[in-house]
């Protein structure tokens, strides 16, 4: 389980995250939704050590995270898929995934055939270099690469920016295949909230670093008022 | 018997192959500092010029030639790693001229230091092998034992280099902790520990370099010793492309040659002359470097 609370991040006068307390539940999909400046990168960035707080505390299952170093933090299981993805383009698919796997101690042709059975497309193309891979086939290699560290919680940050409709259905699909088959914690930031709000179980909604709502998803879901001013969801 | 291999060509050839692969090293060396930091180390030739001192001055203690050389190179990834921890670890981001004027100032410095401890004198290394060129059907071939080894010695260098960069599990962390540094550190990379190593391996690449220049009968060791090759080596950096190890090779290579040729059929006077138009023509046709495969370079 991730605790937070009372989480203020700024970047010099400007405050990007305004004392936010939150629970994400061991096995569950957190979606963390709101516009444009909401802070949810710098949420995600805080969790995974990139960016350190003013104040506040995060704990993963009682140890807090809070100015450790983000190598460190990956190392305690916390796997993050940074927006506009991060694959190495100058890498080839399998060198990605073995920079991946550098942390774990599993085998890794082990990792690499769970990778390739989860992803058959990275497999066909694990000698291509990953610049030559579309929007959707680099979105998979990133998410590869987070999981064949074995991690316990993950970070995934605008997965279906750029992505064609479809391409984010199998997506979402993927991520809650997931989550319930290795019990993974997973905290999802989207703007696209209708695909999110699909498959989480929990939501939060960010506006200008505060916390505007926390419940259940179908509750978020359902409220009009939350889709109609935070979420953009118009009917 | 053939007679251009005891020709003017084949001898100039071979002399220019010879210091090419000097300058080449010289290269490689700052290319593997600045791929992984982004800093130009103008104290290059200094450093490893320290280490050469302090591992090569032990023979004086009746330790014999290559457990010196071993303790030189040892001294070369331990001043590497100090000084990227010490004096470089505050640098980066800072604006490109900052590392620029302290490495610059730390050349100074460690020249001053080193002829205060150890004089100007140059002090002779022997060499481990003869320099005396081998004679073909009575006439000089343009190679010698010891250039023979100072060729091997470049190749096993750089072999060992790219089959670490491709083949390891430390290469691919080198190498993703300098195109990505901060992917690499969700990925639980030390990127940290790495910018240090690409240091220590670029001081004790320049320590191996060192060796072989100060081991040149007509040079021997001074604390100025790598000042004239380091100038070659880095036009051969800029030339090659700051980011390309083949490229720093090759063209620390081609350069060695086409100076060798000059300073035999013009005047010796013309080499620096020549290696400065190298340098401006070459800035002006490809500014990135002949072999570096993006023009633009994300920071």
């Amino acid at each position: 389980m991730i605790t937070i609370e009372n989480l203020t991040v700024s970047f010099g006068a400007v405050q990007a995250l305004r004392d936010v307390t939150m629970q994400v539940e061991t096995g569950k999909i957190t979606a963390v939704l709101g516009a444009n400046g909401a802070g949810k990168t710098t949420l995600l960035r805080t969790i995974s050590g990139l960016k350190e707080p003013v104040q506040g505390s995060i704990l993963l299952d009682g140890r807090p995270l809070v100015r450790e170093r983000p190598e460190n933090i990956a190392r305690m299981g916390v796997g993050h898929v940074p927006e506009g993805r991060g694959v190495i383009g100058e890498f080839t698919v399998e060198e990605n995934l073995r920079l991946g796997a550098m942390i774990t101690k599993a085998p890794l042709n082990e990792g690499l055939d769970e990778q390739y059975r989860q992803f058959p497309v990275l497999g066909e193309r694990r000698k291509q270099h990953a610049a030559k891979l579309s929007g959707g086939e680099r979105q998979m290699l990133a998410m590869a690469r987070a999981l064949i560290a074995r991690p316990t919680v993950l970070l995934l940050d605008e997965p279906s920016l750029g992505l064609a409709p479809i391409v984010t259905a199998q997506l979402m699909h993927t991520i809650h295949d997931l989550c319930s088959s290795r019990n993974l914690t997973v905290i999802l930031v989207e703007q696209n909230a209708s695909s999110a709000l699909r498959i989480a179980d929990h939501a939060v909604v960010l506006h200008l670093g505060t916390v505007v709502a926390n419940d259940a998803a179908s509750t978020v879901a359902a409220d009009e008022k939350l889709r109609q001013y935070y979420l953009g969801m118009v009917e | 018997m053939d007679p251009f291999l005891t020709s003017r060509i084949m001898t100039d050839l071979l002399g220019g192959l010879t210091n090419g692969v000097v300058y080449g090293l010289v290269a490689l060396s700052l290319v593997l500092v600045w791929r992984s930091t982004g800093i130009l180390n103008f104290a290059q030739g200094a450093m490893p010029m320290v280490a050469t001192y302090l591992g090569m001055g032990l023979l004086s203690y009746n330790l014999s030639y290559w457990p010196c050389v071993a303790v030189a190179i040892v001294a070369g990834f331990t001043i590497g790693g100090i000084t990227e921890r010490v004096l470089v670890r505050g640098l980066y981001g800072k604006p490109e001229i900052n590392p620029i004027v302290v490495m610059v100032g730390f050349l100074i410095v460690l020249e001053a230091v080193a002829a205060a401890v150890w004089s100007t004198k140059p002090r002779g290394l022997p060499s481990p092998f003869s320099a005396i060129d081998w004679q073909i059907g009575g006439k000089p071939f343009g190679l010698s034992d010891f250039s023979v080894f100072e060729i091997l010695t470049a190749i096993g260098v750089m072999a060992v280099i790219a089959a670490l960069f491709r083949f390891t599990k430390l290469g691919l962390q080198l190498r993703a902790s300098a195109i990505a540094p901060e992917v690499s550190r969700l990925l639980g990379v030390r990127v940290g520990r790495m910018l240090t190593l690409g240091w220590m391996l670029s001081t004790a690449v320049g320590t191996i370099t060192t060796i072989l220049v100060a081991s040149n009968y007509f040079t021997g060791l001074t604390p100025q010793v790598m000042d004239g090759v380091f100038a070659f080596g880095f036009i051969a950096a800029a030339v090659g492309g700051l980011d390309s190890p083949v490229g720093s090779i090759v063209a620390g290579v081609s350069i060695g040659i086409i100076l060798q040729f000059v300073g035999d059929y013009l005047n010796s006077n013309d080499i620096i002359l020549t290696a400065l138009l190298i340098l401006v023509v070459s800035l002006m046709v490809r500014p990135n470097g002949l072999f570096t495969r993006s023009s633009a370079r994300r920071v």
